[in-house]
């Protein structure tokens, strides 16, 4: 079904419309409550009335993940914090993290984006969701959840891990949807055969996938292991948590609401508009969120786009699964990794930067493993055995506490990380998706 | 008193003890004691040589990570208790043992013992107070 036809079917000279209008009042209001944007629109000397249509967008400054950061926390809100009802905090670069918030009509925004994903998947009011994802700060958890109340699902809030409850439940509430990330979904599959469950044997319909990249190979797959059709959603938190684009079961790009999220492809280096249909990073400005509405927010993935309407009736533009990152970050088990990060917890160790490489594999349907290599230097080395033990258990939680992830710490003799051109490679990324 | 340990960071690999010590014996260094402690990934090699600063440099020219580190040699009576003698010793007057390790050599009848304290300086007092024999730098060059 179609959760939303009026603007998920808009005519393009209506879209436009809706989107010009849109754009006029986002520029006065980021002009006028956020002194950040204000800054910004004067840098590049634009005025909110020189904003007269959707074209004009290309005068607007782009917004960045660094713009974030060190505007943390509040730099970036437009609405009074009083009006925020919901914040969600997910990894930054380095040093602080990335703080997004929600006013009561953006959490309305969130829920019916989620609510069409869901339905643009294939889901109809009262089908159970089984949502895997993260509960917490992490977006994905309560993106869905929201979503899912929006259009009348009966959701289960599973959370991610406990894999032999998530079996447990599906076997005993028998749910149509399992939302999750994809590799998620393969390593349920696994432990259920493992324990002698057929995850064919269900009431399977969908799955709506996303998080972390994926291929057409990693779709088959779990279509076969579970007998449901696999789809992809993609969200940041940035922008507002999952519910940013899905793909409908033609699973022919994803459907991106551009009533709510205009998108732009851009040329990385140039800033500069691609063609339609070439590889570009995606840029995606809010038009009606309202605590952090962004402008032309550099999402840093590489997509195409299509403005062809669907076979499924959508005249929404559709973007291709993620191709590729226009930076050096990772993602590991649906978490944001930048190796910065990683650089910024050595650091803090004892002050040293010492070589490392981030080796990220994945075994055969089972979760992301990551293992951080620590050149061992004259000054971290010591003669005690325990002295370099604290240092890996150290350096692990730490990790750990900045990420989120349980890394396996090696340490290793100098030189023995790969260099290439005299710059040492920081990401060695073995997953066979 | 005291006399140079070197220790050396290996990486559990295949080789790598075996690099080491054909680096020492290409530099004409013979290995007095040896120790090796070892984890899941890593191992810390202990050798007290005949020439530690020639054997620091080969190391360091080599990009292989050492240190140098103060440790205390002891005479032990070659005879049923003679270690335990020696740890009572250090055990009432309160000195914590790092780690300790036997000589590939023994002088005369007495074994040789390399002990890692945490405080050399007070070790080598408690041990020279009871009348242990301790063994002096130029004893180990001359082994």
């Amino acid at each position: 079904m179609i959760w939303n036809e009026e603007f998920e079917c808009m005519s393009p000279a209506d879209i436009k419309r809706v989107q010009s209008e849109r754009l006029k009042k986002l520029a006065a209001l980021v002009y006028s409550n956020c002194k950040v944007y204000k800054d910004k629109f004067d840098k590049a000397k634009v005025t909110p009335d020189s904003i007269r249509s959707i074209d004009d967008i290309k005068k607007l400054p782009f917004t960045t993940k660094i713009d974030m950061r060190d505007n943390y926390p509040y730099g970036l809100f437009s609405a009074d914090q009083k009006d925020v009802k919901e914040i969600h905090v997910s990894s930054g670069t380095t040093g602080n993290p990335t703080l997004v918030g929600y006013t009561k009509d953006d959490l309305k925004l969130w829920g019916e984006v989620m609510a069409r994903s869901l339905a643009c998947a294939g889901a109809e009011p009262g089908d159970t969701v089984q949502n895997a994802y993260g509960y917490g700060l992490f977006t994905g958890g309560l993106g869905v959840h929201y979503g899912g109340l929006e259009m009348g699902l009966r959701v289960i809030p599973m959370s991610s891990g406990n894999t032999a409850r998530q079996l447990k439940i599906m076997q005993d509430f028998q749910p149509k949807l399992l939302t999750c990330t994809p590799s998620y979904a393969l390593y349920m599959a696994e432990e259920a055969k493992e324990l002698g469950i057929d995850p064919k044997k269900g009431n399977w319909k969908v799955g709506v996938f996303g998080a972390e990249p994926w291929t057409e190979k990693m779709r088959a797959e779990i279509e076969d292991a579970w007998n449901m059709l696999a789809t992809d959603v993609y969200g940041l938190s940035e922008i507002i948590g999952p519910g940013v684009a899905q793909e409908c079961p033609h699973k022919d790009g994803l459907h991106v609401y551009n009533d709510v999220f205009y998108p732009e492809i851009i040329d990385a280096d140039t800033g500069e508009a691609v063609a339609e249909g070439e590889d570009g990073e995606l840029v995606i400005t809010t038009l009606t969120k309202q605590a952090i509405p962004l402008i032309r927010y550099r999402t840093r993935d590489v997509v195409s786009i299509t403005y062809e309407k669907c076979k499924c009736g959508r005249t929404t533009p559709r973007i291709s699964k993620i191709k590729g990152r226009t930076d050096d970050m990772i993602v590991v088990r649906g978490i944001n990794v930048f190796p910065s990060q990683i650089e910024h917890v050595l650091l803090g160790i004892d002050g040293t930067s010492p070589n490392y490489q981030i080796i990220v594999d994945r075994q055969q349907h089972q979760l992301d493993e990551v293992e951080v290599l620590v050149e061992v230097d004259g000054k971290l080395f010591s003669d005690e055995v325990k002295q370099l033990e604290e240092l890996k258990r150290k350096i692990k939680k730490e990790i750990s506490a900045v990420l989120s992830i349980a890394a396996k710490v090696t340490l290793v003799e100098p030189k023995t990380i790969e260099r290439s051109i005299g710059k040492a490679k920081r990401v060695i990324d073995k997953r066979q998706m | 008193m005291k006399i140079k340990q070197i220790s050396v960071f290996l990486e559990n690999r295949k080789g790598r003890l075996y690099d080491v010590c054909s680096l020492l014996g290409k530099n004409n260094i013979n290995i007095r004691a040896l120790n090796v402690a070892e984890t899941e990934s890593f191992g810390i090699l202990r050798i007290v040589v005949n020439k530690p600063e020639a054997a620091m440099d080969a190391f360091n020219e080599a990009g292989i990570v050492a240190r140098l580190t103060d440790v205390i040699a002891v005479e032990v009576e070659d005879k049923p208790g003679g270690l335990a003698d020696i740890l009572k010793v250090l055990s009432d007057e309160d000195v914590n043992i790092e780690y300790m390790y036997g000589f590939v050599e023994k002088s005369s009848d007495k074994a040789l013992m390399v002990f890692r304290f945490d405080d050399v300086e007070k070790a080598a007092e408690v041990l020279t107070k009871h009348n242990v024999k301790i063994v002096q730098e130029q004893g180990v060059r001359e082994l």
